[in-house]
């Protein structure tokens, strides 16, 4: 047994989480948890959810793997930087995001000095630098390129524009003494996308430098390998539930949403090409493996940006509650940001935050259908993710695994008549992430794909009304 | 229609303008450019005018060729080269073609009022894609000798 067991750790903005799972058995052992201590010493706080973990299971077994991610100390900050808007500087996003970033800026067409200061005083860890289709632009990305250089910039930059010009802006990057990287061009054609090449140079670069640079690696004794930063465990967990290993059958696509305290992120493993015939696609190519953050809609730090967009009348319907209600919840979480919701009816009112800020979030992240109309008639197109096939919405974050009514919360994603336009999942089953498995799960992918597949599935409880389809699942795992 | 080493270096766009989904026409034409040896970008039937530039930007394409066969291309196209101008490309080469207008209307006159609009050329219905191969090939040469754009 003591060489079964793994140790996941998370060591988040607020907690330092540990999941203890056993590799043959596939269950949870336990679970510990320590505050987050990364801005002093990030030992104190992993020493403390040890600790935490060691009361509850007795004595802690041997691990064959301790495995780490991090979204500690602001996370992964990013910009990105790219030359059309909608085209390059949105793959670049797509890949920032997509490789777990947490982006604090964007850029499109030539960068100004005012642009570079901004970036500057942003501090990011790694700027991600686009442009150009290969054999296309190479003015702006050498232009962006030479103003980066004279910024008082320490952090990694990672090239991946036009391949005809990208030597140009290494030449450039590296003679001021910056730390440059090559990443194949994020749109080497026009509407062609290619994200993981710089998805996995972010990765390396994530391994090799920011770890050490956020103070991570002082905790090195407790941990094998800090991998990732912690949205991209939870993709590689989405990726893993919807493909499948060889001996698993996936889920096929499927949506996770994961709902903060800040932020409100939502990952699709589907390829959203249009579901019925007869509809034309036009925009930018989707990945298959697609993220979006909101960081506009979260429970806590952005409660009231969650009532300005719903409305503050219908967030209070949905709770139940008279309108000033609201406001005094919104009075209450900002002045206490870790506040959890105290009696019935502030838990109506989070739970109907939480649904509006998971409706608008998915809304944002899924494509749309519009009728054209032409001389032929008309004409459906499709731009974005068509996700109105997709059977499964898995749900994870405190909204939905302690609040009121994870059905009701979780069922915001799905498709309304009221937004005909939206591709939305129109029936899917809705699970939650009970046991809070999912980056865990992402985490083993690489080493025990079935095990970490099998963890995954287990932490996975429906909620609400099966659909119209058969699911298989719904078996459902105690905590040790 | 010879293949000339000199062309692979010109990136054109192609697509059909507005609410328009007459796809053939232009397929043709992208085919026999690309054929000629023409970098081709093709961005297909109900493609708003903003698209054509964003791509034309990207690639940092020679030539946009606008295509519209409904009749409206006219609105279409109004303040084309306008928004080129404002996004950095004053002197990309604009051509036109298609069943521009509606009805029978005079082809000179036609041809006259997209040339205020700033189009490089306007092509009537039936051109023969040779003949806009062959003017696309004199043009870049003309652009190659004369003075600096």
């Amino acid at each position: 047994m003591s060489d079964s067991a793994a140790l996941l750790i998370d060591f988040g903005s607020t907690y330092t989480k540990l999941r203890a799972v056993d590799l043959a058995s596939r269950t949870l052992l336990g679970s510990g948890q320590g505050p987050s201590t990364v801005t002093t010493d990030i030992t104190v706080g992993m020493q403390a959810a040890l600790g935490d973990l060691e009361d509850r299971l007795g004595r802690l077994p041997g691990f064959k793997y301790r495995l780490a991610s991090s979204s500690a100390a602001g996370g992964l900050k990013m910009v990105t930087v790219g030359l059309v808007k909608e085209l390059t500087a949105q793959a670049a996003r797509l890949a920032a995001l997509g490789a777990g970033a947490r982006l604090v800026d964007t850029f499109a067409y030539t960068l100004s000095k005012r642009d570079v200061r901004a970036i500057a005083g942003h501090v990011p860890d790694i700027i991600l630098l686009a442009g150009g289709t290969d054999g296309g632009n190479s003015d702006v990305l050498v232009h962006n390129a030479e103003l980066l250089s004279q910024a008082g910039l320490a952090c990694p930059i990672i090239v991946a524009g036009n391949r005809s010009a990208a030597d140009d802006a290494e030449d450039i990057l590296r003679g001021a003494g910056k730390d440059v990287r090559i990443a194949d061009n994020v749109m080497p054609a026009l509407g062609t996308l290619d994200i993981e090449p710089a998805r996995a140079a972010i990765r390396d670069v994530f391994i090799e430098r920011i770890v050490h640079a956020k103070g991570l690696d002082r905790a090195k004794e407790f941990f094998d390998a800090l991998a990732m930063p912690t949205p991209a465990a939870v993709f590689e967990a989405a990726r893993l539930l919807s493909e499948g290993t060889g001996k698993r059958q996936g889920l096929g696509p499927l949506v996770v949403v994961d709902i903060g305290g800040a932020t409100t992120d939502v990952y699709s493993a589907a390829s959203g090409e249009p579901g019925e015939g007869r509809i034309l696609q036009k925009s930018l190519p989707e990945p298959y493996l697609k993220r979006t953050v909101e960081g506009d809609l979260g429970m806590r730090h952005n409660a009231a940006a969650i009532v300005a967009a719903a409305g503050r009348d219908a967030i209070a319907a949905l709770a139940g509650t008279p309108p000033a209600d609201i406001d005094t919840h919104l009075e209450r979480v900002a002045a206490d940001v870790e506040r959890l919701p105290a009696g019935e009816r502030e838990r109506g009112v989070d739970a109907a935050l939480a649904r509006s800020a998971i409706r608008i979030a998915v809304t944002r992240h899924a494509g749309t259908v519009k009728i054209v109309h032409t001389l032929n008639g008309p004409v459906p197109v499709q731009h974005g993710k068509d996700l109105s096939l997709v059977a499964t919405v898995i749900g994870t974050g405190g909204a939905l695994v302690y609040g009121r009514d994870p059905s009701l919360v979780l069922s915001g994603c799905r498709y309304s008549a009221d937004e005909p336009d939206s591709l939305r999942p129109r029936d899917p089953a809705l699970l939650v992430d009970e046991n809070y498995l999912l980056y865990a799960a992402g985490l083993l992918a690489q080493a025990e794909p079935e095990a970490a597949f099998d963890l995954a599935l287990a932490s996975l409880v429906q909620v609400g009304e099966k659909p119209a389809r058969k699911r298989e699942n719904e078996r459902h795992v105690t905590s040790g | 229609m010879t293949v000339s080493p000199a062309r692979a270096k010109h990136t054109l766009i192609t697509g059909v303008i507005g609410s328009d989904t007459h796809i053939v026409g232009n397929r043709i034409l992208s085919m026999a450019l690309e054929d000629a040896g023409y970098q081709v970008v093709a961005l297909g039937a109900l493609t708003p005018a903003e698209d054509f530039i964003k791509a034309a930007i990207e690639t940092a394409a020679d030539a946009i060729m606008v295509s519209s066969l409904y009749g409206q291309g006219e609105l279409d196209c109004r303040g084309f080269r306008d928004l080129c101008v404002e996004a950095g490309l004053p002197d990309i080469l604009l051509y036109v073609g298609g069943n521009l207008v509606v009805g029978k209307q005079d082809w000179e006159d036609v041809e006259r009022r997209f040339l205020e609009m700033g189009f490089d050329r306007a092509f009537p219905p039936g051109t023969r894609t040779g003949d806009v191969i062959e003017r696309l090939d004199r043009e870049f040469a003309a652009r190659a000798d004369g003075p600096a754009r």
